[in-house]
């Protein structure tokens, strides 16, 4: 299984590094979000300082949307996904190696974005270890709940549109537990933050199972 | 023989019972909400939400457990049958529809105990995401594909649902709650008398609705299988009976050449196409 986890996982980050989409097309983009809110908020430094946890939640959401169809995408050319069941290779494995595949690029996407909110709204990162604990556990799980959804979503009519209405209610707790973590973590809030770790880890862990055991089923139906 | 029975509509014995049942426990409760019930000392008419609200809540959460335990069937190979994937979707069409007066209740009495249509309670947050985790699921159950695989794929996604249900609660009740608590499943209810009764009535009214809808909706999902399985054979067997009744009574009007050669027309072996026929119009 892990084996071939990091088989198709270095397949995808090698695809990736050749077409460059993320790097050309979804860093740009997830920016750009970014630069949005600053208008939505009207450059109140104060107000975009106070939500910096909550925006840049919502913009690598956004962005994970487009790696998991990303994602997808790659094994819907030239009979692709068929050949990935026909490789016979453990659906375990398949799954966990696309879902690192994503979390790899949501990392590198954090990190620019991370640079973003420091630049653009003047945010202190502080307290480091709740806030990486938590982005970790985090992005593990928002590229494991992805890659469930985005391989229930694949090879239908209406993917692009179906992909968005499963995945945005499901990582809704995730969205709020990093959220609310991140602000313990810049002192925004005076709350438990390790609670909120404990939660998306908890969610992590789950989402991780539930594709290590259902993704044959998926991957038979797709 | 085929593994899915054929009914013929959509309303038997059971339905009509339970659909009596339910206009008369809904009376019942309609009358000790707005009649014999008097109105709150604190919260005045609006505590007459009580007689709707908590049952169509109870009723959403009823129709969504079913549907996540009925996926959870339908994946089990042992208990494998489309029947589980059918009462699967039903459930949680069904689900939908409470989901849908339980947001619009809460929401007309928030607006009245409140002063807001909408407010960030967590119970509020935790029931708008299941309303939105099963509009998903019901968008994946109507994305196309064929039906084993569609059924895999509802069935997957129910129970991932289900699985993040217990995850969002624990979510949006650290984040905030405002929500009244538990009111009858206390030791001690703080509601007595005809606020009990109407209260208790309307558990009894929606279950029932609740019941009526799903055996009707279960009954109309197998009849839209058997559509989908049968009804392309059924039409081109009706095709062809009609293209040689057609043909016979051409023959039988005007002994042309045309229609000589109609009877080889009918005779055409099953799963041939017939010869195309002369417009007789």
């Amino acid at each position: 299984m892990w084996r071939d986890a990091l088989a198709v996982a270095a397949k995808d980050l090698r695809i990736e590094a050749r077409s460059r989409v993320t790097t050309n097309q979804v860093a740009p983009y997830a920016v750009l979000v970014l630069l949005l809110f600053g208008f939505a908020f009207d450059q109140n430094t104060q107000l975009l300082r106070q939500a910096a946890p909550g925006l840049f939640w919502v913009a690598v959401l956004f962005s994970s949307l487009l790696a998991v169809a990303r994602s997808f995408a790659l094994e819907s050319a030239d009979g692709a996904r068929d050949g990935l069941r026909m490789w016979g290779l453990d659906p375990a494995g398949v799954f966990l190696g696309k879902a690192a595949a994503v979390a790899v690029q949501l990392f590198g996407l954090e990190i620019l974005l991370g640079g973003g909110i420091v630049f653009l709204f003047g945010t202190d990162l502080r307290g480091w270890g709740l806030l990486v604990a938590s982005t970790v556990a985090a992005t593990i799980g928002l590229a494991a709940s992805g890659t469930v959804y985005g391989m229930m979503a694949a090879g239908l009519r209406v993917r692009e549109t179906l992909l968005p209405l499963l995945m945005l209610p499901v990582v809704a707790p995730v969205l709020l537990g990093a959220t609310e973590a991140w602000r313990v973590a810049l002192a925004l809030t005076s709350d438990d933050g390790w609670r909120w770790f404990t939660l998306l880890g908890t969610f992590a862990s789950i989402y991780c199972a539930l594709g290590v055991l259902g993704f044959g089923a998926l991957l038979e139906g797709a | 023989m085929s593994l899915i029975p054929k009914p013929t509509g959509t309303a038997n014995r059971t339905t009509r019972v339970l659909g009596a049942g339910a206009l008369v426990t809904a009376a019942f409760t309609a009358w000790v909400g707005l009649i014999e019930s008097p109105p709150d000392v604190t919260q005045g008419q609006l505590v007459r939400i009580i007689y709707v609200h908590p049952a169509a809540a109870t009723a959403c959460y009823v129709a969504f457990g079913l549907c996540a335990l009925s996926s959870v069937a339908y994946l089990w190979p042992r208990t494998r049958s489309r029947r589980w994937d059918l009462l699967a979707g039903a459930s949680a069409e069904v689900g939908v529809v409470f989901c849908v007066l339980t947001l619009v209740t809460g929401s007309i009495w928030g607006r009245g105990s409140w002063g807001v249509w909408w407010t960030w309670d967590a119970r509020l947050t935790l029931t708008a995401l299941l309303l939105a985790l099963f509009l998903g699921y019901l968008a994946l159950r109507r994305s196309g594909g064929d039906g084993e695989s569609r059924a895999r794929r509802s069935a997957v996604a129910a129970v991932c649902f289900s699985v993040v249900v217990p995850i969002d609660h624990y979510a949006t009740s650290w984040w905030r709650t405002l929500h009244q608590g538990d009111t009858l499943l206390k030791v001690d209810p703080s509601i007595h008398g005809w606020q009990l009764v109407g209260m208790a009535a309307s558990f009894v009214a929606q279950l029932l609705i609740l019941s009526w809808l799903l055996l009707h909706r279960y009954r109309l999902e197998q009849l839209e299988d058997r559509y989908e399985t049968e009804g392309f054979a059924a039409a081109l067997t009706e095709r062809r009976a009609e293209a040689a009744v057609d043909a016979g009574s051409a023959a039988a009007l005007a002994p042309t050449p045309t229609a000589q050669a109609a009877p080889e027309a009918s005779s055409a072996p099953a799963g041939q196409p017939a010869p195309e026929r002369e417009n007789s119009q």
